[in-house]
């Protein structure tokens, strides 16, 4: 055996960011609570320094240990989004935690590991690799959602998703053992070569793996623990939960499907298929009795999934652009809702009864109408992004000639709406309830970019509309 | 693929088996068994004492804490002896990552030692 150095130019933002959240897990461990502050700054500038070494690596192609590690122009375009949701989320942390008196240095360092997990995941080119991110990033969440330990919501949010995302691991494995007993190899395109025809024991492995990630990404019949994960866990930890792991879930997705089972399309098509239709109506309709606000984004988010499902179920280039379009969007529009989520707060009190919000236009207007910008583009209403987001991936399907999984996806979205457009009915005719405390500076920074974007984006929507495709057309 | 199922066709026949008969020994005392409750049988067994407490009583998180801590260097271990008998082939990158390894397990072992994981009070 003759083991040389692989080169570590393509990995070089996941051991940037890994090697720094072991410095920092260092200092605190040496410096105590003292060490927070430089640990939370920390923490931003590495994200934002792996977003740019990813940006200024050579462009193309890069492959490395073995050709288990990919970084394409897929890759590139799914990693600067993951670790802007990252770091948005992460800096809208700051003010919450401090109010809630759960200040703890070792947040930051989970934000980190768990967003090396999904850049590890984004890239991965075969079995192992994709297992080692996904555990790095699940094991990183599970800590997460129980870091609010004297709260019995928390902890038992914390629990149910180890006990369940345990169980999904296991899923995975077991599909992923499956696959290579039947095809010999565990990387993508030895599989691909392997798989020219679906037998049975393949498409038992195949439905395994989807399983496996249909529950990171809590796609219907899978996303059990979402609702009381994303109520349960503290608010901006569910909003960093919204944003990047579906980044790297649905990355992950896509390149399972299309690299690893090009061959054998059909089978994995109606495992799609099924799910972009149940997570689409389930989260149209559960969402409607929601009360509670983080339950309310538990259904919206898994809608969302479904929605950009079809692009992937579509599995042309033109529908894996529309998925990233999606999810581009998706990931703006998230923030910007979780922005105002974390503002609702009053003499001190986090406060996430839906009701609450009646009649802020006329405390807080501004607000009011960045909120209401973003929640008619979540129902995806034009010419707002998240029309454009929809139109996308539902193109791509009817393209495929997948006319009844369009025609359910507009009827849901319309549903959906319901549910969106209440908030906004509350906030502009209802009588306002007493005032929010004033926006936390941070938290107005992000609903600012995220809703100029969303209100705007029609404008131009060349330049992510081309890259997405381009990062799209990278995977064919 | 069916030849490689019928392979497989004793075990079934093993499960089914072994499903009826345990089934059947778990649900037989339901029915036949003699059964005479009376409060001593249906309190919990201790040593010659009346019962102190519930049997399903908390027990302190740290066992658990030094059951995972036990565990971590465990697997340290065991990944450790395959690397010794073959450092002889893996060469200088081989004995890096191991080194990487190492000090990754070392800085999480002072983060813990730090935090007061490992004093019982």
């Amino acid at each position: 055996m003759n083991l040389t150095l692989p080169a570590l130019g393509p990995a070089l933002p996941e051991i940037v960011i890994l090697v720094g959240a072991l410095a920092l897990l260092f200092l605190g461990a040496w410096r105590g609570e003292a060490a927070r502050p430089v640990v939370d700054f920390g923490a931003i500038l590495l994200l934002v320094l792996a977003g740019a070494i990813v940006v200024l690596l050579p462009g193309g192609t890069l492959s490395t240990f073995g050709g288990s590690f990919l970084l394409d122009p897929f890759a590139r375009f799914l990693k600067i989004l993951a670790l802007a949701g990252a770091a948005a989320a992460l800096l809208m942390s700051f003010d919450f935690l401090r109010a809630e008196k759960l200040e703890r240095y070792e947040f930051g360092i989970l934000v980190l590991t768990a967003t090396a997990g999904m850049l590890v995941m984004i890239s991965s080119n075969d079995l192992i690799t994709l297992y080692l991110g996904v555990e790095l990033m699940s094991l990183s969440l599970y800590v997460m959602a129980a870091i609010q330990r004297d709260s019995v919501r928390s902890t038992e949010a914390g629990l149910k998703y180890f006990v369940l995302g345990a169980l999904s691991s296991g899923m995975l494995l077991y599909g992923a053992s499956l696959v290579y007993g039947f095809t010999g190899t565990v990387g993508f395109p030895g599989i691909a070569a392997a798989a020219k025809a679906g037998s049975l024991g393949l498409v038992f492995g195949l439905v395994f793996l989807f399983a496996g990630l249909a529950f990171k990404v809590s796609a219907v019949p899978f996303h059990m623990w979402t609702p009381d994960v994303y109520e349960g866990a503290p608010t901006p930890v569910t909003a960093f939960f919204a944003a990047a792991p579906k980044v790297a879930g649905i990355a992950i997705f896509v390149r399972v499907a299309i690299d690893a089972f090009p061959n054998i399309v059909p089978q994995w098509q109606q495992i799609v298929i099924f799910l972009a239709i149940a997570s689409m109506v389930l989260g149209a309709f559960a969402a409607i009795g929601q009360r509670n606000i983080k339950r309310l984004m538990a259904y919206s988010s898994i809608g969302h999934v479904g929605y950009t499902l079809v692009g992937l179920a579509a599995g042309t280039p033109a529908g894996v652009a529309g998925v990233l379009v999606y999810m581009a969007i998706y990931v703006a529009m998230t923030l910007g809702t979780f922005a105002c989520i974390l503002a609702m707060r009053r003499n001190g009190e986090a406060i996430e009864e839906i009701d609450e919000l009646a009649g802020l236009a006329r405390t807080q207007p501004m607000v009011a109408f960045l909120l209401g910008a973003l929640l008619f583009s979540l129902a995806g209403i034009p010419p707002l992004a998240g029309f454009f987001a929809k139109f996308y991936v539902f193109l791509a399907a009817i393209e495929a000639r997948l006319y009844a999984l369009a025609v359910i996806g507009v009827v849901a979205s319309v549903v959906g709406a319901y549910y969106y457009l209440r908030i906004v009915k509350l906030m502009y005719m209802d009588e306002p309830k007493a005032a929010f405390e004033p926006m936390a500076r941070p938290l107005g920074f992000v609903l600012g970019i995220t809703g100029l974007f969303v209100l705007l984006f029609f404008v131009y929507p060349a330049p992510l509309v081309a890259a997405a495709q381009a990062a799209a057309q990278s995977l064919f | 693929m069916t030849a490689l199922i019928q392979d497989y066709l004793p075990i079934v026949v093993f499960l089914a088996v072994a499903a009826a008969i345990g089934l059947a020994l778990m649900a037989a005392p339901f029915f036949v068994a003699y059964k005479a409750p009376d409060a001593e049988k249906l309190s919990a067994y201790e040593c010659g004492f009346n019962a102190f407490d519930d049997a399903r009583m908390k027990f302190d998180v740290r066992f658990y804490l030094v059951a995972i801590l036990f565990i971590i260097f465990d697997l340290e271990v065991a990944f450790l002896f395959p690397w010794a008998i073959t450092l002889g082939e893996l060469g200088t990158f081989g004995f890096w990552s191991m080194m990487v390894f190492l000090a990754v397990l070392t800085i999480g072992f002072i983060y813990e030692w730090r935090k007061g994981a490992l004093e019982w009070d």
